[in-house]
């Protein structure tokens, strides 16, 4: 079972994921891949309701720039938790091509990521197995807190202490 | 040196906490071992042939003589009574127990240490000239820059699961190079422009391992308000675009060798466009901030070669010797560079123990203003001795066995762990380290064959820089034997080079005598004053070769 923990809310998701090979579902909100959208994108641009898309990890957002009005999610995929590349593109999303839909975390998506995950711009996890939602709100709560300050500066987080230190300088 | 603010503290101590929580999760089974790895390396824990291993960040190589006391102390206390000097300006525990960790965490951040990102995908413990602030020949101090990339990169978001390793280097000094920058997967050169104005030379894409690479120069000038901006461009394009389908080929120099130099640089000089003059903007402020933290003591008004010094030269050919070798000169008269060799005959190449490094922290408040540093050559230093001191000096030293004037030459020899402590090596390096400081123990030979840097590793991967040494040794595995390999032509510094393979490799019983016939075959060529290394270069591997290997068929 995969839940949703979304601004640290353990939610049940409305999205569905539709995999290359399968039927779109007649309605209700969906995240297709990259493939998908390149292949039906004239029928999928007519959809009443909410449109997703799915990125792998080596699926860099450049490739859907001029399409990011289109869409309500941009799910990035973890294949491993130690594959990296959805950190820098979740900025690239909100940095640089100015995204403001949800950004999600999917696949291998580990507690003690959360907070980076965080800070990178990611709106959205998905979580999988069976942890009660009180339970990942809670490690969601601790995840975040365990550091209280950050040296860098990041989309989201506590303000980096470079910030800090001068304006206690200033005051 | 660098103090903890209130912000520095609280990041260590909570780092403690979080990790002492990981440990309790993964004791409670609700981290796998796979999900606990990345944990405990990026916290410097790794699992070893015999037991856990930590590796302990000195930043920029440099101590104060209570956090020396303290590495003493953990030596003691949660070790078997020694510590190993790594050539990352580390310091490694080969014995701690895992229920101890975290409490060895706590007692480093009393003393403002800690073990962050000294291993794992992450951005290493980052490194500088260990003469830094100290050497005339500096534009500026490479340490305030090491420092503010320290906090820069400690626990970026965005940059703890990349593809590999990334390690960073930095050096103020024109015209030397002693932090092996070009070996970096980016490597810092403060550098002035036309305009006067100081900033940074940067080299991306150098490395070792199993496919050694000197780095590409990528851009001749960032300003200093760019840095962070610029070192974030280069990460993120190696994080998004570095090979993850083959951990050989993950590093960024194979990135850099793939796409082409000036393609690489075309990707990050975009990456930059967008986040130069934002949120990564250093202020001059923050800079000055961290900069004060690294001015010069008040130096006393001395001269140089004071009577006492020359007289003492004079007497003792020892303490002459040592001075020639160990010391070198201060940017301020009167004072001087004292380094202290790790590598006395029969000791495993950067060992120190627990005695021994409390007598360095007395040392080094009686004479050197409370000051060590650590070197990638795993020795020490001590960077603010008054030169009317040095003999006196010498003397607490070579009380403690540790006055080995042999700097540069065949005796200051780099080694990795090797087969005794590391599950992936072929062969064991310390005992050949040992065997050749044994063969090579008479000073006079040493200083007869003049500078010479012999470097050792276990495996392909490279820990001992044996592709930089002058002679490199390469532990192989042939039929469950351990063979060695010899490279030459290795070079780490400012004319950086990388060695090339004689032939087949020795046997661990031939080794060193391949070893000294290499040195020989020098000696008989060489024209006055010439280095090995420049004998080398001048006439190429064949008399080499002729030597070790035509004289047995
Ligand atoms: C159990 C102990 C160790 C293990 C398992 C280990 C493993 C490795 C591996 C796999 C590499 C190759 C990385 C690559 O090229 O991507 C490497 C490189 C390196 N290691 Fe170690 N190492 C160990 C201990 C040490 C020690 C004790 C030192 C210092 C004396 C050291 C210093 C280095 C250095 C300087 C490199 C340089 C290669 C580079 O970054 O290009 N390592 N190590
Ligand atoms: S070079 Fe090989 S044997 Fe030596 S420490 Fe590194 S991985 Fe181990």
């Amino acid at each position: 079972m995969t839940k949703l923990l979304k601004d640290g809310k353990a939610t049940t998701d409305p999205w569905t994921h539709v995999a290359d090979g399968d039927d779109l579902p007649a309605d209700g909100p969906v995240i297709v891949t990259l493939a998908r959208w390149q292949a039906e994108h004239n029928s999928l641009a007519g959809r009443a309701d909410g449109l997703g898309i799915r990125l792998e990890s080596g699926q860099s957002p450049e490739a859907i720039k001029d399409d990011l009005a289109r869409f309500a999610v941009v799910a990035l995929e973890f294949p491993k938790f130690g594959d990296g590349r959805a950190y820098s593109h979740a900025r690239m999303l909100k940095d640089r091509l100015g995204y403001e839909g949800e950004v999600r975390a999917v696949g291998d998506v580990l507690r003690d990521q959360y907070r980076a995950m965080h800070r990178c711009g990611f709106d959205a996890l998905e979580i999988a197995g069976d942890r009660p939602a009180d339970k990942l709100e809670a490690d969601w709560r601790a995840a975040l807190g365990e550091l209280r300050h950050a040296y860098q500066p990041a989309l989201r987080g506590p303000e980096p202490i470079l910030r800090q230190r001068h304006r206690a300088a200033a005051a | 040196m660098y103090r903890y603010d209130e912000f520095d503290h609280a990041m260590v101590k909570d780092r403690v906490e979080q990790f002492r929580g990981q440990i309790a999760r993964r004791m409670a089974g609700d981290l796998t071992e796979e999900q606990f790895r990345p944990l405990r390396l990026q916290n410097g824990l790794y699992l070893q042939l015999h037991a856990y291993m930590l590796r302990v960040a000195i930043p920029y190589g440099q101590l104060n003589a209570v956090q020396m006391r303290k590495l003493a102390h953990i030596a003691r206390t949660y070790d078997k009574g020694y510590g190993h000097f790594t050539t990352r300006q580390n310091i490694q525990y080969n014995w701690p127990k895992l229920s101890q960790v975290a409490d060895i965490l706590d007692e480093l951040a009393s003393v403002e240490m800690h073990a962050i990102q000294t291993s794992g995908n992450c951005i290493r413990n980052t490194t500088a000239d260990q003469y830094a602030g100290v050497t005339a020949d500096e534009i500026e101090d490479p340490r305030i820059y090491a420092e503010i990339i320290r906090q820069w990169s400690t626990f970026h978001p965005e940059f703890t699961f990349l593809p590999r390793k990334f390690k960073i280097a930095v050096s103020g000094a024109v015209g030397a190079d002693r932090a092996a920058v070009r070996f970096h997967d980016i490597g810092l050169f403060i550098v002035k422009n036309d305009a006067g104005e100081v900033g940074f030379e940067v080299w991306v894409g150098g490395g070792l391992g199993r496919t050694p690479m000197i780095g590409k120069k990528i851009r001749g000038f960032v300003a200093k308000a760019d840095l962070l901006a610029y070192l974030e461009a280069v990460l993120r394009v190696y994080n998004m675009l570095g090979r993850r389908d083959n951990m050989y080929k993950a590093r960024v120099k194979i990135l850099v060798h793939e796409t082409g130099t000036e393609e690489f640089t075309r990707l990050v000089e975009k990456e930059f466009e967008d986040t130069q003059g934002g949120a990564l903007d250093l202020p001059a402020e923050e800079i000055d901030r961290i900069a004060a933290y690294f001015q010069p003591p008040a130096y006393e008004a001395l001269s140089d070669d004071p009577p006492a010094l020359t007289a003492r030269r004079f007497e003792d050919k020892d303490f002459n010797n040592w001075v020639r070798v160990n010391v070198a000169r201060h940017k301020a008269a009167g004072y001087a560079i004292a380094n202290i060799s790790l590598k006395p005959v029969g000791v495993p190449p950067g060992d120190v123990t627990a005695d021994q490094m409390d007598a360095v922290a007395d040392i080094a408040e009686t004479f050197s203003l409370g000051g060590i540093r650590v070197t990638h050559e795993q020795n020490l230093v001590l960077p603010d001795v008054r030169q009317d001191q040095l003999y006196d000096l010498w003397l607490a030293l070579r009380e403690q066995g540790l006055a080995d004037a042999n700097l540069d030459h065949i005796g200051d020899i780099i080694c990795c762990p090797g087969l005794d402590y590391c599950s992936l090596a072929n062969a064991r390096s310390i005992p050949i380290a040992e065997r050749i400081s044994q063969r090579f123990a008479d000073l006079e030979r040493q200083y007869d064959i003049g500078e010479l840097r012999l470097k050792i590793s276990g495996c392909i991967n490279a820990c001992g820089h044996h592709h930089v040494g002058h002679i490199g040794i390469l532990g192989v595995d042939r039929k469950d034997q351990e063979y060695y390999q010899i490279t030459l032509g290795g070079a780490p510094g400012e004319d950086a080079a990388i060695g090339t393979k004689v032939g087949a490799a020795f046997s661990a019983a031939e080794i060193v005598d391949a070893v000294e016939t290499v040195v020989n075959t020098y000696l008989a060529i060489r024209q006055p004053k010439e280095r090995f290394i420049d004998t080398f270069r001048r006439v190429g591997d064949a008399p080499f070769k002729e030597s070790l290997y035509d004289k047995a068929a």
